[in-house]
């Protein structure tokens, strides 16, 4: 099953005025598979991000979850169909308390609970990013990993087919960057699909099976990570162009 | 379900009960100030389901309120109706122009939200009065009814218990939680698979038609209507304001801003007859510097801050 694909791009453009940020991406993504988007900054990754979740309508060409085209719909009919994402930085809801925060992922995620289900389902959750303080906490009394472990936990809740993480990892300290690295290790093994961002290298190294690697808005190379990141184009469009 | 929630309805009906006797005792004057302030916790209430979750600011009570008190005059003055009648057609009206006035600013938030509604109940004040004025005759309104102010406050503290009941189920439900994460972080609740569209309008005309029942309700009051006073902006300011005093966060946190403020203002009225909206920008500002949660808000702070203080 693994080389069906679950989600495609297919020719995706969007253009901010004459701002060309993502230009003409394809990529797959198949099933239990994780794939890394990386890239030099600004070159168009989290606008790739914003469009599968749709933050952003493509101004041209096709997304689609198992056959289903996403590229027309909204952000929440997007989530129900079965894309969960989380952010760049890090966006709780600081007005509800950590519980509430993982069960409104539950409560109208692509998989429905409520009451006492989605509370059950939202504390497993927490359990399950390893989130260790109360429940009824506020969020605004936790450290930053816990946040973003927060915010997984909330996306996993709404039992995702595919899951966006954008840099997840950026900002954690070299101890939290370890311990994220084994959560996300862990939802690998679990056999969840996901798509990430990230910059992190050592990280994409560890748990990437394919990279699509971006560039001023394209795809400049596709393949395991060990083989694109020794890429010529790759290291050029990351470290610039030899003198000699 | 939570043993607090049933004990908060419980209480809640208990209160009614009692108030429902406030005619026995009150008469005249205060029970005139009684079916003032049973209209405020009627309308402060229902502005809270919608505003108290969302943080949006609606100024536009004073519009839906207008259309059930003109309604309830033109109908019985022009049309020689019942008063019944336009009691049930005045909020089904107000509840379509809540939801065209609900799509209308879905897009607009935080400032511009407040400007549109305020905008809006302007200019639905200046239209009518413009109509009413040219084509239907300058002559008022009449609403001779046989109501006396208890028959009203029954009326009253009925629509205001109904409100009460259904902000309990509100908050309760799916769209209660939607409201609370769409006041929160919008891109959120949109990236977590809520209809935030759906659930704002819905709440926002269920506002507009409880609003518009109780100008209605209370037109027979005035006997003479005119579109200039049932559709008074100051009236949106007020509720605003009350609910903000009281806490707009919990359901029966405008009840707490609502009882001292309309007799405080009964008192302005007669003492400062024209400095009244002097008192209001000042009671405004008073609530935004010392109390941005309410009374309902500080009383909660302070209850943590002594809990964290005992552990």
């Amino acid at each position: 099953m693994k080389h069906r694909p679950v989600l495609q791009v297919q020719g995706v453009t969007k253009r901010f005025g004459g701002l060309v940020a993502v230009n003409d991406m394809s990529f797959d993504v198949a099933n239990h598979e994780m794939v890394g988007v990386i890239g030099p900054n600004g070159s168009g990754k989290t606008t790739m991000m914003n469009m599968i979740s749709g933050a952003f309508k493509p101004t041209a060409g096709r997304i689609s979850l198992k056959g289903r085209r996403l590229s027309d719909m909204p952000a929440q009919k997007i989530a129900r169909e079965g894309v969960g994402r989380t952010f760049q930085l890090v966006r709780l809801l600081p007005g509800l308390n950590v519980l509430e925060n993982v069960m409104a992922g539950a409560v109208f995620g692509h998989r429905r609970r409520w009451g006492r289900e989605a509370e059950d389902f939202a504390l497993e959750m927490l359990d399950r990013v390893g989130l260790e303080v109360v429940a009824a906490a506020p969020v605004s009394a936790l450290t930053y990993i816990d946040q973003k472990r927060v915010e997984l936990a909330r996306v996993l809740a709404g039992e995702p087919e595919v899951l966006l993480l954008d840099e997840w990892l950026a900002g954690l300290n070299p101890t939290e960057l370890e311990t994220g690295i084994e959560l996300i290790h862990a939802l690998r093994d679990e056999g969840r699909t996901v798509v990430l961002v990230e910059h992190v290298m050592d990280a994409i190294r560890a748990l990437c099976d394919r990279c699509v690697v971006m560039s001023a808005g394209r795809k400049i190379a596709e393949g395991s990570p060990d083989d694109v990141l020794s890429d010529r184009e790759v290291i050029r469009a990351y470290l610039g162009d030899d003198d000699d | 379900m939570k043993p607090s929630g049933w004990l908060e309805l419980l209480i809640a009906a208990a209160l009614v009960v009692l108030a429902a006797f406030v005619p026995m005792f009150a008469n005249g004057y205060w029970l005139s100030i009684a079916v003032t302030g049973m209209m405020y916790i009627a309308l402060s209430t229902s502005w809270a389901l919608f505003s108290g979750p969302t943080h949006y600011i609606s100024l536009a009570t004073g519009a839906f309120f207008g259309v059930g008190g003109y309604m309830v005059g033109t109908m019985m003055s022009d049309y020689q109706l019942s008063f019944w009648v336009p009691l049930i057609v005045a909020p089904l009206v107000a509840a379509a122009l809540a939801l065209l006035i609900g799509i209308a600013t879905l897009r607009l938030s935080g400032v511009y939200f407040v400007i549109f509604t305020l905008g809006l109940a302007e200019m639905i004040r200046n239209l009518i009065s413009w109509i009413q004025n040219n084509f239907l005759g300058s002559r008022g309104l009449y609403v001779l009814t046989d109501f006396r102010d208890h028959h009203l406050y029954w009326m009253l503290l009925g629509v205001a218990g109904v409100i009460y009941l259904l902000g309990w189920i509100v908050n309760r439900s799916r769209i209660g939680f939607a409201l609370r994460i769409i006041g929160n972080d919008e891109t959120v609740a949109r990236h977590v698979g809520i209809n935030t569209a759906t659930a704002k309008v819905i709440m926002f005309t269920t506002t507009g038609f409880f609003a518009a029942l109780v100008g209605a309700i209370i037109a027979p009051r005035w006997s003479y209507i005119e579109p200039n006073q049932v559709f008074s902006p100051q009236l949106s300011f007020l509720v605003v304001i009350m609910a903000l005093l009281g806490g707009a966060g919990r359901l029966w946190g405008p009840l707490v801003g609502v009882i001292p403020f309309t007799i405080i203002w009964e008192w302005v009225g007669v003492q400062f007859p024209n400095q009244s909206t002097l008192f209001l920008g000042l009671a405004f500002l008073l609530i935004v510097y010392v109390l941005p949660n309410g009374v309902v808000g500080r009383i909660e702070q302070l209850r943590d801050r002594i809990g964290e203080g005992r552990s």
